[in-house]
């Protein structure tokens, strides 16, 4: 780890958002992490997608659990509010904190043995109710902060550093949160950040469970020869999709695209999603194409990534529960005690 | 783009903005460094060695380094890389141990013209090597025109015996009083070589009506300077007006305050902003209460009967015209006459050779400056050099010193028989500065501090004694302060392409955004593309090729902060932090057949 902090300085030109903030001021404390971490790039993009949208840092949550991905959230957007919770409860934490204060953006930020393990139950089911959140998987297969044991995400008949193969069935998180219904789901690569930032931007903008896995090399434990989570293997079996970019406001669509090659996805907050189709049977709207193409392409040994599945008039869990439109700590005491005659009425319709 | 060659002697130079900008090439951060350790004595040797006056330079220089200082692209001032040389002159020890020996008497005469800092700094490189090096002064002490016209509340006499005398004690014969009269009679007297550094040393004339009538109190800016310095003036009206807008005008009006002038005027043909004295010798003429007018032209020096009684200007203002030439044009106001008692006029100065003879072999342009090589510093006289004020027109005293290194290795080499024209590489190093995983040889934990101020003499006393030097320098405290201001240009980041996995962590973590792995293209191209603007085309790009994904690394030099953290987050050691230390060459220097090494 690095013991200086990183200067304040600034490059003198560096562009400013609507709100007249750099990328910088996205920034949290200087990370800890090993040195070359791909966690360290995907923090890098949480704060360019923030910066681009011209988020307002205090109206973010940032959420985690245990592990070397979930110590992330110190080292982006450092003036945002932040639960570091127990391991794998992240999803359970999140879902609360998103009950109470429907206002805020909620980042779940977890890892493979923070989700897919001891946390496999909670992410299961803050998917399935639909909770508006982006959850992000920092995958990089193996147990780093314990010295790089097999996580539940290791693919079957990779190598440990040691050499040992793993024998172990891999939990596909994508796969899962597809057949759980989330409402956007996406894989991408630390290493790609072109591809990682739309995501992530597209991820925040979608009212709904967002789902991101990222591919993310562990360089002290798995970035060898026989891994399936280094950079060399993620970056010659990558098959991205589509390339996605992101339109906020009334922005018009200034790429020139070749007709047919672009599929625009408009999300209920007026976004709209750019895809520029990289393979052109792949359907972004089709669920059960997603999965299958999916599982298609893994037993080739290929890694897809892009924007896998969008319904762009997804709900979210307030919206099936009815919930009170303003955040609870806004309530006042008349909407909180609204007197014995609401009460009667309440007991009345019980009888 | 084509890869960057980091092994070729000048790209490295280049970053160290301040050392690539200074005449004599001065190893900056590395004596900055020095001094932060209170290293003094060592910092001063490396000056020495350099610039040959480091107590006078940090004092007097021109400073080309600052202007060119990365920190002033990152803020909004550069290090007070001066101010810090002459930390180390006043605190250093006793150094007189580690002064060069004269060798053994090689039995070759060299005659040195004019006793200021190019002859010195000629008389201070050959002499070691056995020279027998002779200065004639006109004037009986040595220093030229940094005694003469260079007010002693700026630079203190003792600063200035200090250090001729440690090049005089290396054996140098001086003759002072002696002024040169005959280049051929010197010619004559069968010099192996000849060295002209006699300055630039007449001040230019105003010639407008009423000049010769008013003479008496009307007088030539370094002149009278020179008659101050030596003792001869102490005294000048009350109102005064000072003519022109360079460092002599500024060291005029300052003077002038001190001599009983108590109304002091600078009024300037240009605008304040265009004047060519320095923003601080600027600001120090205002702080003594000194009004700067500007966009005046004298007309007429206004007199009664040879009385002077003011001076009469034409308003002008600037106009530019299609190519950006600015012209003074007349604005139409009426002429405005300045009522003064004395006007000292510094409107220039010029070369003068009346004592070279026609027929010396020595060829003058139709400027009448001697043709005098740029780089041997020979004349058409293959045995007489010419070097400072003399070689070029007036310029300042590092570019003497500059010249007369230059000069010295020229008559060092044609005197061993060696062609002057074939110029010794200099020899570089680089080192890397890895100490640890996260540790290195230099502090790499950049200060956020603002440029400190040097504390001046109480404004009420300094103006009293003309000899009180009114800057006091800093501190022990204030100057590790500002040394810490130094972003250690001279610790390169030197990238291995082979050893990369192009994990960005680099990209990620560099505070200043001078990291991009992108496709190669041309170099507009390219810069377009890189992650923050890139604004200082002279500012090279590093380009790095050979990446597995068959991307180039792109690494914008210019607001590089050398912190470092591209090498502590490089899990690979692709990235390494290596100090470039670059030797120049001059007469004498070891190796100088030897092939140059660098990265």
């Amino acid at each position: 780890m690095t013991y200086i902090a990183k200067p304040k300085f600034h490059h003198p030109g560096l562009k400013k958002n609507e709100l007249g903030y750099t990328h910088r001021d996205y920034e949290g404390k200087i990370s800890t992490l090993c040195a070359g971490c791909g966690h360290d790039s995907i923090t890098a993009s949480i704060i360019e997608a923030c910066y681009e949208l011209s988020i307002e840092p205090h109206r973010v949550a940032k959420i985690s659990g245990i592990g070397c991905s979930s110590k992330t959230p110190d080292y982006f957007l450092g003036n945002s509010h932040g639960f570091n919770s127990v391991h794998g409860r992240m999803p359970s934490v999140l879902t609360g904190a998103n009950l109470a204060n429907r206002e805020l953006i909620y980042l779940g930020v977890s890892g493979d043995g923070d989700s897919a393990s001891i946390g496999f139950g909670q992410f299961a089911h803050s998917i399935r109710r639909g909770v508006n959140m982006t959850y992000i998987v920092e995958n990089n297969g193996v147990y780093g902060l314990t010295k790089g044991q097999f996580s539940a995400t290791a693919d079957r008949g990779s190598k440990s550093k040691k050499g040992v193969t793993n024998t172990d069935n891999a939990i596909d998180l994508v796969a899962i949160a597809l057949q759980l219904g989330a409402t956007f789901v996406a894989r991408s690569f630390s290493g790609d950040k072109d591809q990682l930032v739309p995501l992530i931007a597209a991820a925040i903008r979608h009212k709904g469970a967002s789902f991101i896995d990222v591919i993310s090399p562990c360089i002290a434990f798995n970035n060898h020869a026989g891994s399936t989570k280094s950079f060399d293997y993620v970056r010659e079996h990558n098959d991205a999709v589509n390339r996605l970019d992101v339109l906020v406001g009334r922005d018009p669509i200034s790429v020139d695209y070749a007709p047919g090659t672009v599929q625009v996805v408009e999300q209920h907050d007026g976004s709209r999603l750019a895809l520029r189709k990289l393979d052109a049977d792949y359907d972004p709207h089709d669920r059960l194409g997603a999965m299958t193409f999916l599982q298609k392409h893994a037993a080739k040994g290929q890694i897809v990534t892009g924007l896998l599945y969008v319904d762009p008039d997804a709900e979210d869990l307030h919206t099936h529960l009815n919930t009170v439109e303003t955040p609870l700590n806004t309530l006042d005491e008349q909407a909180l005690c609204p007197g014995s005659a609401a009460l009667d009425k309440i007991n009345a319709s019980l009888r | 783009m084509k890869p960057t060659d980091i092994s070729a002697p000048d790209y490295f130079h280049k970053v160290v903005d301040c050392q690539w900008a200074c005449p004599a090439h001065t190893p900056v951060p590395e004596y900055i460094r020095l001094i932060a350790e209170g290293r003094y004595s060592d910092a001063y040797m490396i000056n020495w060695k350099s610039n040959v006056f480091p107590g006078i330079l940090g004092r007097t220089c021109d400073r080309p380094c600052e202007p060119a200082c990365r920190r002033g692209r990152i803020e909004e001032n550069p290090v007070a890389i001066c101010r810090l040389k002459r930390v180390a002159a006043d605190f250093k020890d006793d150094i007189k141990h580690r002064l060069p020996r004269p060798g053994p008497r090689n039995g070759k005469r060299i005659a040195l013209v004019g006793g200021g800092p190019a002859s010195l700094a000629v008389a201070r490189d050959l002499v070691p090597l056995g020279y027998h090096c002779t200065v004639f002064d006109a004037d009986p002490k040595a220093g030229g025109m940094m005694r003469s016209q260079i007010p002693k509340f700026r630079l203190p006499d003792t600063v200035i015996d200090e250090e001729t005398d440690y090049i005089l004690d290396l054996g140098v014969e001086f003759k002072g009083g002696h002024r040169i009269d005959s280049l051929k009679e010197l010619l004559a007297a069968n010099y192996d070589a000849i060295f002209v550094g006699s300055g630039a040393p007449r001040g230019r004339e105003l010639d407008i009506p009423g000049r010769k009538e008013a003479a008496a109190n009307v007088h030539i800016g370094i002149e009278w300077l020179a008659s101050v310095s030596f003792g001869h003036i102490d005294k000048i009206g009350r109102r005064v007006i000072v003519l022109g807008g360079g460092n002599t005008a500024m060291d005029c009006c300052r003077t002038a305050r001190r001599l009983g002038g108590e109304s002091v005027k600078v009024i300037v043909r240009s605008g304040f902003e265009e004047m060519k004295a320095s923003p601080w010798e600027k600001e120090d003429a205002l702080h003594e209460d000194i009004p700067i007018l500007n966009y005046m032209v004298p007309i007429a020096f206004v007199h009664d009967n040879g009385k002077l009684s003011g001076v009469t200007f034409q308003k002008v203002k600037a106009e530019y015209d299609g190519k950006g030439r600015r012209n003074l044009v007349p604005s139409g106001e009426p002429d405005e006459t300045v009522a003064c008692d004395d006007v000292l006029v510094a409107v220039g100065q010029e070369n003068a050779f009346p004592w070279i003879e026609t027929d010396c072999g020595i060829e003058f342009d139709k400027w009448h400056m001697p043709k005098v090589d740029p780089k041997t510093f020979v004349s058409t006289n293959p045995k007489v050099f010419f070097g400072g004020d003399a070689a070029f027109g007036p310029k300042n005293i590092i570019w003497a010193v500059a010249h007369g290194h230059d000069a010295a290795l020229s008559i060092h080499r044609m005197l061993s028989g060696e062609d002057i024209n074939e110029r010794p590489l200099p020899e570089v190093h680089v080192s890397s500065q890895k100490m640890g995983i996260h540790e290195w040889s230099y502090d790499n934990d950049i200060s956020a501090d603002k440029r400190f101020k040097v504390p001046h003499r109480d404004k009420v006393i300094a103006l009293k004694d003309i000899r009180a030097e009114v800057e006091l320098g800093y501190d022990v405290k204030l100057a590790l302060g500002e040394a810490q201001r130094c972003l250690n240009c001279d610790v390169q980041t030197v990238f291995t392409a082979p050893l990369c996995i192009e994990c960005d962590a680099c990209v990620d973590i560099c505070p200043m955004d001078c990291i991009t792995f992108t496709e190669n293209g041309e170099e507009d191209d390219l810069r377009r593309r890189l992650k923050a603007p890139s604004p200082h085309h002279d500012q090279a790009l590093y380009i790095a090729d050979g990446l597995k994904t068959g991307r180039v690394m792109a690494k914008d030099e210019d607001v590089c902060l050398h912190c470092g953290l591209c090498a502590e987050r490089c899990p690979t050691g692709a990235w390494d932090m290596q100090k470039y230390l670059i030797d120049m060459v001059h007469a004498g220097s070891t190796c100088q057949s030897k092939a140059r090494s660098a990265a």
